[in-house]
């Protein structure tokens, strides 16, 4: 039925599979917009946040999202600065991802700042002071960058491929996609890290205060570290859960390999930079305010010091020492568990930096503060994971997502019925033609 | 915000932060328009000489 929208040479299931797992999917989505309409009409009182937890759950999706969607930056700095042409087979699918992520990270906003149609105030009474000033600024405008790359894509849908302006509009983006590439690379640079200078700040919170170079602390060029080498990890990940739905290969081996490659050396040196600015914050800095180490990892139910072990050594040693040899990144369980941990690593880390920080007591006579989320806050988190699976599900359907597919995928000679799945008719293609053409 | 709002002042933090943001905003603006703009030429003469 919506075969002449699906790119040739490519097989997709039956339009009703697709439509049933669309339903499910949407039925989350929708559990996901009840929440965030019950946060929006009712106010924040829908939450567990409190005097301690004044971002909570929120901010942490918000960060681990914008993190995890680095790779889309970090992929576009290889491919269209640096020239890795291998790139080419995954660029797509890490433009997506980016898009879904950066776009998520807004909706996260929209209910996070509890009125939405104030969100404009940043703007236009912009506080210069503020490091959150410059995250709204570079995150709009990177989501203006991705929403750039992403264009071409969709016009390079079958039928809309066939109107001429469109066609043109598509190569004429691609032809300077570098200029758009560099801008968000430069966006993304400094939106990162001024998320990571947001908890480095803090000098009135030992966990997180760090000294730094002029006015920025180290954490913000961590983050920005962490986001380039994790976030192709998040890639990778999602085109490994891709193709195994899928069945299908869909991604040339040297595209993954020499993103898995680049990404274990990203995160080799990422973990030497955090474990000495660990080591340096535990010795010098918080001694310097009246901690120790195990004032932040004891008496409390959750933060024990497994939590920075976790961090630093099963998810950021490991999959860096797998994915820096080519006998990991060759077996397909190696590079599974690298990925998995990478991405692990990088949503701890942000945990650690967001939610921990406002965990750990200050004050003599504090005490250290648990949160839960309530339902209305984890519904509203799902809801950006729902509504991606959405957008991979529609993308991969009816848009030259990999552009490799058919290549890796030649499809056999079929009975005539289950071709006309595959290739449209020519009177369906017709019937669909754009009046001008 | 523009130089001409009441909330300006022309100190280092407006001047980086928000020539930034329109530093930005200005190659992306010029960057579509230039492909929407070649993109209607090239349909109009009909040239379609290019694979992506």
């Amino acid at each position: 039925m919506d075969s002449a929208l699906i790119p040739r040479g490519v097989k997709r299931c039956p339009l009703w599979q697709f439509i049933l797992f669309i339903c499910v999917v949407g039925a989350v989505l929708l559990w996901g917009v009840y929440a965030m309409l019950l946060c929006w009409i009712k106010g924040l009182n829908q939450t567990n946040m409190n005097d301690y937890y004044g971002f909570a759950i929120w901010i942490w999706a918000d960060l681990t999202v914008i993190a995890v969607g680095g790779g889309a930056f970090f992929s576009g700095l290889l491919r269209y600065i640096f020239g890795k042409d291998e790139l080419k087979s995954i660029i797509n699918y890490a433009v997506l991802i980016g898009f879904i992520c950066y776009s998520s990270a807004l909706l996260v906003l929209a209910y996070d700042i509890g009125q939405p149609l104030r969100g404009w105030f940043i703007f236009w009474h912009a506080n210069v002071h503020s490091m959150l000033t410059e995250v709204a600024f570079c995150l709009s405008c990177y989501f203006g960058v991705l929403t750039i790359e992403f264009i071409p894509l969709i016009l390079e849908n079958r039928q809309i491929d066939r109107v001429p302006f469109f066609h043109h509009l598509s190569h004429n983006m691609h032809e300077i996609m570098g200029v758009f590439a560099a801008t968000g690379v430069f966006l993304s640079f400094f939106h990162q890290g001024s998320l990571g200078g947001v908890a480095g700040v803090l000098f009135g919170r030992p966990f997180a205060y760090r000294e730094g170079l002029f006015i920025w602390p180290w954490t913000f060029f961590l983050f920005t570290w962490s986001a380039a080498a994790c976030g192709p990890c998040f890639t990778l990940l999602i085109t490994k859960i891709t193709e195994a739905v899928t069945r299908k290969k869909l991604v040339k081996d040297d595209a993954v390999e020499l993103l898995a490659k680049i990404s274990g050396w990203m995160i080799l040196t990422y973990i030497i930079a955090k474990t000495i600015d660990t080591w340096w914050w535990l010795t010098v800095t918080a001694p310097s305010m009246g901690q120790t180490l195990m004032d932040f990892y004891s008496n409390n139910p959750l933060y024990g010091i497994w939590f920075l072990i976790l961090e630093i050594v099963i998810c950021g040693f490991v999959p860096a020492a797998i994915l820096i040899t080519k006998k990991g990144r060759k077996n397909s369980v190696a590079l599974w568990i690298a990925v998995i941990l990478a991405v692990v690593g990088v949503c701890i880390n942000r945990w650690a930096m967001v939610l921990q920080v406002m965990a750990v007591p200050v004050m003599s006579f504090d005490y250290w503060a648990m949160y839960f989320p309530s339902w209305q806050e984890i519904a509203t988190t799902i809801l950006p994971v729902a509504y991606g699976i959405i957008l991979v599900g529609l993308a991969h359907r009816y848009l030259p997502v990999f552009p490799d597919e058919s290549e890796l995928n030649p499809i056999e000679t079929l009975p005539a019925e289950e071709e006309e799945a595959v290739e449209p008719s020519v009177d369906l293609e017709q019937e669909l033609k754009p009046a001008e053409a | 915000m523009f130089p001409f709002n009441f909330e300006w002042i022309w100190d280092m933090g407006h001047v980086v932060f928000m020539g930034g943001l329109w530093y930005a905003l200005t190659i992306l603006g010029i960057g579509m328009t230039y492909c929407i703009i070649k993109a209607a030429i090239d349909a109009c003469r009909g040239n379609d000489e290019h694979h992506h």
